[in-house]
């Protein structure tokens, strides 16, 4: 599998790392336990379009946001984390 | 030696000026260049080349291709050999040497062959029904006779002496399959200029093109394929790669293939892999990978000299080789009739065609008049007769009546199936297809298409002109234009027939799957007892697996199923087709990560000076790292370690401290950025300080730990252990892009850009006074916990932090990486008058245990700050990743088993990391478990092992004795429990 970093270009799966869903936001410290306990364990799975965290380990060490439809396996786009995050 | 007596005087594709000796079942033979194994033993007559898996049934050569599912053999021998090779796809080349497979005492006189007879034991479903009781003969009873008795080759057992490679091709159009429809598709797309990829696994090209052409077009059919050769060769855009297998392919289109580089040399050349794995990513992919025919059960059609009737037209065409005399072709396809014509061209005798149609068809009735052939229309050959020798006669039934016919060879044939493998790797089911009567590939992976024979295109011409489309869709999708090539009208190619799978029954095994000895009774028991689905009919019977994954088997067993059920077999399935189409070797897998190439070793910069001191490595991850400097042959890690730690206690010493991760953080935002990773406050270190810092995930147990330092009032240094420096760096980009985009500053790794060199002990002063240039380095001036930028040796930047893990006056100096050896040495030297000495990672630990610093055993990811005694570090006054689960109830759960020191009550004795803690008098049971020990060292202050362990309500116990049990060594010993910091707890040394 090859991934379209937008920095570096199409490159092997093998150059990156991932983590799972990018759906999660970070809770602020005045919501309840409960949003905590959500965001770190629980996740979605989910049957299609999917935004998962990719980390380009091998090379420009960006995080990267890869929508991934998890039934036919097709990439549909990657995006620069941070700039998702901003 | 034996001569080639089935080798006619002219013709096929061979080299006859170049013959060849090889060996089989260490009989001498000769064959001719650009044979393969299997035509090679054909012209020498060999006919009996194997024992079934099962019951040891002789077996012949069926096929000539991929699809082999008896000529399996052992190649080479010693430390090469390699078992499960299809004789049929073994190339010839000088001193060959081959030996058949799963017989005892040899090939022809095989006693295994007895299970034969047991065969009503060794039914459908026999390892479920047999060896169920009792239960514990299965590991030592059953297991290894069944092991002796079924089996296929044997692997050298020796370590692999070839290399293996792997690499990687971009294309726009690959085309799989060099058969007249990948030819026609490569010239299509080679003209147009895109970059074109040609594999084939065969080392010629052209597939079936010459075989199935009538012999009025051959000389024809062979001016189209060295034009197409020649051309395509010329053509700097396209890429030929013959000797390769595509055998499998993935998401994206991603195509793996096998090239089999030095397969057909006795020994790869010097310095050149055996096989070499490519990884393939074309944008459009061309699957032209022809068809596999279809044999027909009937008893006994696995005796040697039951063959494909197009096989038996490749060893003619190809190979300039018979396989029998007198032949009887039994086929319900037309295709059989070009066996019959070939045939009669070279002068062999086809005495009978048996036909199960009704009316025959033209074809075959022009090819029986042609060959002087009886032809049997609605008739059936019901059994072979003969030995392990071959086959002697046909037994046919035709109009209510049997008749024995004498031959030496049956040609068979049921029809074709597409080879549609790489087509329904990626999760489509075939289906079934009234019209091509085939299992065919539909809902193609975009930008996937197939062509030729394995589209349906079963004739040379329509294949050829279907290939040539599938190259002028992909040039489309791919914004190109082209011509295709002109395919001449190859007339006279019948592709005709009807479904016939089974023959009618008479006593005998007819088998089905020759590979795994499956027969039309086993399938027709599986659907007895109820396992109608074809998944399930595989897992019952064995269909379908092992080396040939059913190749020439699973279509047949569709039909007998179909039959058995009485559906139509547009109701019925293939079995999921799974990678890889034919084996691969382990070693293409690794490809060079083998041995130490498995994972590369990181070397300190301070290698060689540690290498120069004598030490001994230990492995820590990927790295290596000095354990311990023996100072004379023979001293025990324990004694040097020993040695080394008091020589820090009392003098000095240096250890290489270079491999713990280094990260340099720069920016106005840097402080608040490490005030949100870490659990303790950065942003109120003062410049020209450092301190010691918690990392939590945001779970709220520990990540790492480490020192951070404060260079410049935006300029921070972290360190972190050796093991996490990647996954920290990693979680702090996370943190940064995800968390603090809009934070203005910048990281970056230094591990490997400076050299670090801890010198500790009472003289750490005096030591490094004489190598730093112009620096106070008195405690009032540079106090502990303070940091530096300075210059040592005359003029090399370095940095100092005092900082200290053994519990020492303690320094540790950073260099740039290539300074590293000289300052060290630099060190080394002005130490002498003190009795310095480099220490290892076993002194760190004696040192670093009496001082209770947590490290790998207590950073384990299981445990919390506070655990570590390290709770009051986590500030409440921001927010910081891990803060709010660190103080959910389980975690802050005064019952937690936190640090504490432990010591033998009995000096004299000693315990291990992994005892598990318990009451002194407690029965040791996992119940009365109270937490369990991190890490041990021996104490030369102390002189008795410490430890460091975690234990419920730990605090509260201090000056208590309990039990350390370790169960792997069944060792019960009395501990006292004691505060974690056993030397100099109120930490005068280090602030010397």
């Amino acid at each position: 599998m090859r991934l379209n970093c937008p920095y570096c270009g199409t490159r092997s799966v093998n150059e990156f790392v991932p983590l799972g869903s990018a759906s999660p936001k970070r809770p602020t410290l005045a919501e309840p336990i409960e949003r905590w306990i959500d965001y770190v364990y629980f996740r979605d799975n989910i049957a299609g379009e999917h935004d998962e965290y990719f980390y380009h380990a091998m090379g420009c060490r960006s995080w990267l946001i890869v929508t991934r439809n998890t039934v036919t396996h097709e990439i549909i786009g990657t995006k620069i984390a941070r700039e998702v995050a901003a | 030696m034996t001569h080639e007596s089935n080798r006619l005087p002219q013709g096929g594709q061979i080299d006859r000026r170049k013959r060849i000796s090889f060996r089989f079942d260490r009989t001498n033979y000769t064959g001719y260049k650009g044979d393969t194994l299997a035509s090679a033993l054909i012209a020498n007559g060999v006919k009996l080349v194997g024992r079934s898996f099962k019951y040891h049934r002789p077996r012949g050569i069926l096929s000539a291709g991929a699809e082999e599912p008896n000529a399996l053999v052992e190649l080479r021998t010693g430390n090469r050999r390699e078992p499960n090779l299809r004789a049929t796809q073994v190339e010839l080349y000088d001193g060959l040497e081959a030996s058949s497979q799963n017989n005892w005492p040899s090939l022809k006189y095989d006693l295994l062959s007895l299970n034969q007879l047991a065969g009503p034991l060794l039914s459908a479903g026999f390892y479920y029904k047999t060896f169920m009781w009792p239960a514990k003969f299965w590991e030592k009873v059953y297991e290894p006779l069944i092991r002796r008795a079924a089996g296929l080759g044997r692997a050298s057992g020796l370590p692999d002496p070839d290399i293996y490679e792997k690499a990687t091709l971009h294309c726009d159009v690959l085309i799989v399959g060099a058969g007249a429809a990948g030819l026609a598709a490569a010239l299509t797309a080679g003209r147009a200029g895109a970059r074109v990829i040609l594999v084939e696994q065969d080392h010629v090209l052209g597939g079936r093109l010459t075989d199935d052409l009538p012999t009025q077009h051959q000389s024809e059919g062979h001016t189209w394929l060295a034009a197409a050769q020649d051309e395509l060769r010329a053509m700097p855009n396209v890429e030929i790669m013959s000797r390769t297998s595509v055998f499998s392919i993935y998401d994206q289109n991603a195509v793996v293939a096998i090239e089999k580089v030095a397969d057909h040399c006795i020994e790869p050349a010097p310095f050149s892999p055996r096989q070499r794995m490519w990884r393939i990513y074309p944008q459009q992919v061309i699957v032209a990978t022809g068809s596999i025919e279809r044999p027909i059960a009937f008893a006994n059609n696995d005796r040697p000299g039951v063959m494909l009737a197009g096989a038996v037209r490749t060893y003619l065409r190809r190979f300039g080789t018979k396989t029998g005399e007198r032949i009887v072709v039994f086929a319900s396809h037309d295709g059989a009739a070009l066996t019959v014509e070939a045939l009669h061209a070279a002068g062999v005798t086809v005495v009978a065609i048996v036909d199960p149609r009704e009316n025959s068809s033209p074809a075959m009735i022009a090819a029986a008049e042609q060959a002087g052939a009886s032809l049997f229309r609605d008739s059936a050959v019901i059994a072979a007769h003969g030995t392990a020798d071959g086959v002697t006669a046909a037994e046919i039934t035709t109009q209510g009546r049997t008749l024995t016919v004498q031959c030496d060879l049956i040609a068979m044939s049921g029809g074709w199936d597409p080879v549609i493998h790489l087509a329904s790797f990626l999760g489509q089911k075939p289906k079934w297809n009234p019209e091509m009567q085939a299992f065919a590939a539909i809902n193609l992976p975009k930008g996937m298409q197939v062509a030729g024979a394995a589209a349906g295109h079963f004739s040379s011409e329509t294949a050829a002109r279907s290939g040539a489309d599938a190259a002028s869709h992909a040039l489309q999708a791919l914004g190109m234009a082209g011509s295709q090539p002109a395919i001449p009208g190859w007339q006279g190619e019948p592709v005709q027939g009807s479904l016939y799978f089974v023959a009618p029954s008479r006593s005998g095994k007819s088998f089905v799957d020759f590979q795994n000895d499956v027969t039309v009774d086993d399938i027709t028991l599986a659907q007895r007892e109820g396992y109608t689905s074809v998944e399930h009919t595989k897992r019952y019977t064995t269909l379908g697996m092992a080396t040939d994954q059913g190749k020439t088997a699973n279509v047949v067993a569709a039909g007998l199923i179909a039959e058995i059920r009485g559906v139509p077999l547009a109701q019925g399935a293939v079995t999921t087709f799974r990678p890889p189409y034919t084996a691969v070797t382990i070693g293409t897998v690794a490809g060079r990560a083998t041995g130490k190439h498995f994972r590369p070793t990181r070397y300190s910069p301070l290698h060689a000076w540690c290498v120069q001191m004598g030490a001994v490595f230990v492995e820590a991850g990927p790295w290596l790292r000095a354990q311990y400097y023996p100072q004379r042959a023979g001293e025990s890690w324990f004694d040097a370690a020993l040695r080394e730690a008091r020589q820090v206690r009392q003098s000095v010493g240096l250890c290489d401290v270079s491999t713990f991760g280094k990260i340099d953080v720069q920016g106005p935002d840097a402080a608040r950025f490490l005030d949100f990773v870490y659990a303790n406050t950065m942003s109120t270190l003062p410049v020209g300080k450092a301190r010691y810092g918690v990392m939590l995930r945001e779970d709220g147990f520990v990540l790492d730990d480490g020192t951070v330092s404060r260079l410049g009032a935006d300029h921070f240094l972290v360190t972190t252990t050796t093991a996490n420096a990647g996954r920290v760096m990693q979680h702090l980009e996370f943190c940064a892009q995800i968390h603090c985009p809009d934070y203005d500053f910048a990281m970056s790794s230094v591990s490997d850009q400076w050299a670090q060199i801890a010198i500790a002990g009472p003289h750490a002063r005096d030591v490094l006074r004489t190598i730093v240039d112009d620096f106070d380095l008195s405690n009032e001036a540079f106090p502990f916990m303070g940091c530096a930028t300075l210059s040592v040796c005359s003029g090399i930047t370095a940095r100092l932090f005092r900082i200290s893990f053994s519990g020492e006056l303690a320094y540790e100096l950073a260099v740039p990486a290539d300074f590293g050896c000289a300052v060290i040495e630099a060190l080394a030297k002005a130490g002498q008058n003190y009795g310095i000495l480099p220490y290892g990672t076993e002194a760190l630990t004696m040192l670093r245990v009496e001082k209770g610093h947590p490290a790998g055993g207590e950073l384990n990811g299981q445990t919390t700050a506070r655990d570590l005694g390290l709770g009051k570090m986590m500030s409440s006054k921001k927010d910081f990743v891990g803060r709010v689960l660190a103080g959910r109830p389980a975690l802050v759960d005064p019952a937690r088993p936190i640090l504490v020191g432990l010591k033998p009550c009995n000096a004299d004795e000693s315990f291990n990391a992994g005892s598990h803690l318990l009451e002194r008098d407690a029965p040791k049971v996992i119940e009365n478990d109270l937490g369990y020990i991190t890490s041990t060292a021996f104490s030369h202050v102390f002189n008795h092992t410490l430890g460091l362990g975690l234990l419920q309500r730990g605090q509260e116990r201090i000056g208590e004795t309990i039990m350390a049990y370790d169960p792997v060594r069944s060792k019960a010993v009395l501990v006292e429990v004691c505060h974690p910091i056993f030397y100099d707890p109120e930490n005068s040394k280090v602030k010397s």
